[in-house]
């Protein structure tokens, strides 16, 4: 197979004994993508660069940065005034981490209305959940690392989290600390799990991408692709638009990183961590803030902490939740309705998540939680067996080339 | 109109004239490797020595404490750098030297900007044990100078090797005098 394409004696020779180059070139001429994709199809590889940047300047960093309580603040504010461009590799590690988050949030919505996690999708769907947790883990860990008021803080509330597990929870909590308290071991072993993680989520994104792959993308209508008329080739079509994005994508950060570095974090990380003295209002970095919404939201602790972690729970089982045979919202019209009602409803948790637990809040909080498992748990069941879904067209060129879209 | 005639004639074997699209690919391809490179640049360059490692690259001492005939040892770039105030014999000794004899052949005159203070790397240049000479009752090896036990080199009074594996002598570090009592080192 090789033999057809490559004329490069050294590129066959490499290539006969390890095909890099045919899968490359089957990647980008072979494998058929759906050419009606949209923008909200570009932010998988804006995920996959936000990882790449990640994992370079966390090396980077972790080689000026001591993990030791006694150490920690100081050799991050040595990195931010002694080491070359330290400031500059900081800042873009921080604020790619929150950029992370972002992309991940809205190519997680693009599933949700587009109903990429349905058949034959599901493990997909299933392996992106996988890869939210880990990146949800990797971000924990990373920020307590600084060993501010935040980091120490954060740490304490969240790992005490597990001793609302009966019988077993508090040693479970001492387990997790290496101690009595958040303190040295804590902060070591968080360091090494932080280093781990982002190679474990590589992983599981090249098992995200196989997947994808057995079947190909997702479009817009929702519609299977019937033949060579309705794909186009990955290059130059999709290289190309995906250029665009992270061209966008690089401009957005840049002006972050430049100009508003701290406008996504917590003044309060930059006092060193006293064990002894808790801020006024512990909140967790922005990207975590509904979920904490929904463990505060019950009055219970441990009633609190399994609907946090049910929260994340019923995006596993989406594909179960919601059978309707129409994938795409653009034919759903009471689903699109819903899913925006949905979008408003996380929007307001995570704002939720960040006020104090009182008053009016704490009874917002209990709404928005029980509209976020209503819509899963319920709604969505429902829709599938009893919405009208507007007609589907025939094929993805139909749409836009009339009946000569039609396959031959 | 001409050029693109040009371009559907490839099989012609006359070369091509480079059409805009080429100009937009070679520019782009220049462009990215411009942006790679800049990418580049301040991951490697963070390995450099940091602001706070540089400001320890020169230190300053002051010699006018030390008695004629003692050595002190300071810390330098995180080495030993031993600075001793000869004793005028040392100093004649070390003079006294055939140069043609040494196996790195040096005089004691450009080994020592003032001829009493002596200041060099205590590292010996075989394998990098530091010598011993510095402290009263240390042994100093046949020339009076340092001997390091690793390995048994000699060196004279003017850190120069005289006898044992070592291949060239003691180094002198760059310093100057800022006054007759401190001195710069590096």
């Amino acid at each position: 197979m090789s033999a057809e394409k490559f004329q490069n004696p050294v590129v066959r020779w490499i290539d006969h004994r390890l095909p890099v180059f045919s899968m490359l070139d089957h990647e980008k001429y072979d494998y058929p993508v759906p050419k009606n994709l949209n923008y909200m199809w570009n932010f998988g590889v804006l995920a996959g660069m936000a990882l790449a940047i990640m994992i370079v300047t966390g090396i980077v960093l972790a080689m000026s940065y001591t993990a030791h309580v006694d150490y920690a603040f100081e050799s991050v504010e040595r990195i931010m005034r002694d080491v070359n461009h330290g400031w500059l590799i900081r800042y873009i590690h921080m604020n790619t981490a929150s950029f992370f988050f972002i992309v991940v949030y809205i190519h997680i919505l693009r599933g949700l209305y587009y109903g990429s996690y349905k058949a034959p999708r599901e493990l997909l769907w299933i392996l992106g959940v996988v890869i939210f947790l880990l990146m949800m883990a990797t971000a924990f860990m990373g920020y307590v690392l600084p060993w501010g008021q935040m980091s120490f803080w954060g740490a304490t509330v969240i790992t005490n989290l597990f001793s609302a597990i009966p019988v077993v929870g508090d040693s479970i909590v001492t387990l997790l600390w290496g101690g009595f308290s958040v303190d040295n071991a804590t902060l070591n072993r968080f360091f090494s799990l932080h280093y781990l993680l982002p190679f474990v989520i590589s992983g599981v994104v090249v098992l995200h991408i196989v997947a994808l792959h057995r079947f190909g993308s997702n479009n817009p209508i929702g519609i299977d692709a019937s033949g060579p008329q309705d794909t186009i080739s990955f290059h130059p079509y999709y290289t190309m638009k995906d250029m665009v994005g992270i061209a966008v994508f690089l401009l957005l950060l840049a002006m972050t990183v430049f100009f508003f570095p701290n406008a996504m974090g917590h003044p309060d990380n930059y006092i060193p961590a006293n064990a002894m003295q808790t801020p006024a209002h512990i909140v967790p970095e922005w990207y975590f803030l509904p979920f904490y919404a929904i463990l505060r939201a019950v009055p219970d602790k441990l009633g609190g902490v399994l609907l946090m972690f049910g929260a994340i729970a019923v995006l596993f089982i989406l594909p179960w939740l919601d059978k309707s045979p129409v994938r795409s919202a653009r034919f759903r019209p009471l689903f699109r309705i819903f899913f925006w009602l949905f979008l408003i409803d996380a929007i307001l948790l995570g704002y939720l998540g960040g006020k104090p637990a009182e008053g009016i809040y704490v009874t917002l909080s209990r709404i928005a939680t029980a509209w976020y498992f209503l819509h899963f748990l319920v709604i969505l069941p429902l829709l599938s067996m009893f919405e009208t879904t507007k007609p589907l067209p025939k094929s993805i060129s139909e749409p836009v080339l009339g009946s000569s879209g039609r396959s031959a | 109109m001409a050029k693109s005639d040009k371009n559907q004639n490839p099989a012609k074997g006359d070369v091509q004239e480079p059409g805009r699209r080429d100009f937009f690919v070679v520019a782009t391809y220049a462009m990215a490797g411009l942006g790679a490179a800049a990418v580049a640049w301040p991951l490697i360059d963070q390995l450099n020595p940091a602001a706070d490692t540089l400001a320890l690259a020169n230190i300053e001492v002051d010699v006018s404490k030390i008695a004629v005939g003692q050595s002190i040892t300071v810390k330098w770039r995180g080495k030993p750098v031993f600075i001793r105030h000869r004793t005028a014999d040392e100093i004649a000794r070390a003079n006294a030297t055939d140069i043609a004899d040494l196996r790195d052949p040096q005089d004691d005159v450009t080994r020592a900007e003032k001829p009493e203070y002596l200041v060099l790397v205590g590292v010996c240049t075989h394998l990098g044990c530091v010598p011993l000479g510095q402290k009263t009752g240390e042994v100093r090896g046949d020339y009076d100078g340092w001997f390091c036990p690793c390995h048994g080199s000699h060196y004279d009074t003017s850190g120069r090797i005289r006898k044992g594996p070592a291949p060239t002598n003691l180094e002198v570090p760059p310093y100057n005098f800022l006054s007759d009592s401190v001195i710069r080192i590096g």
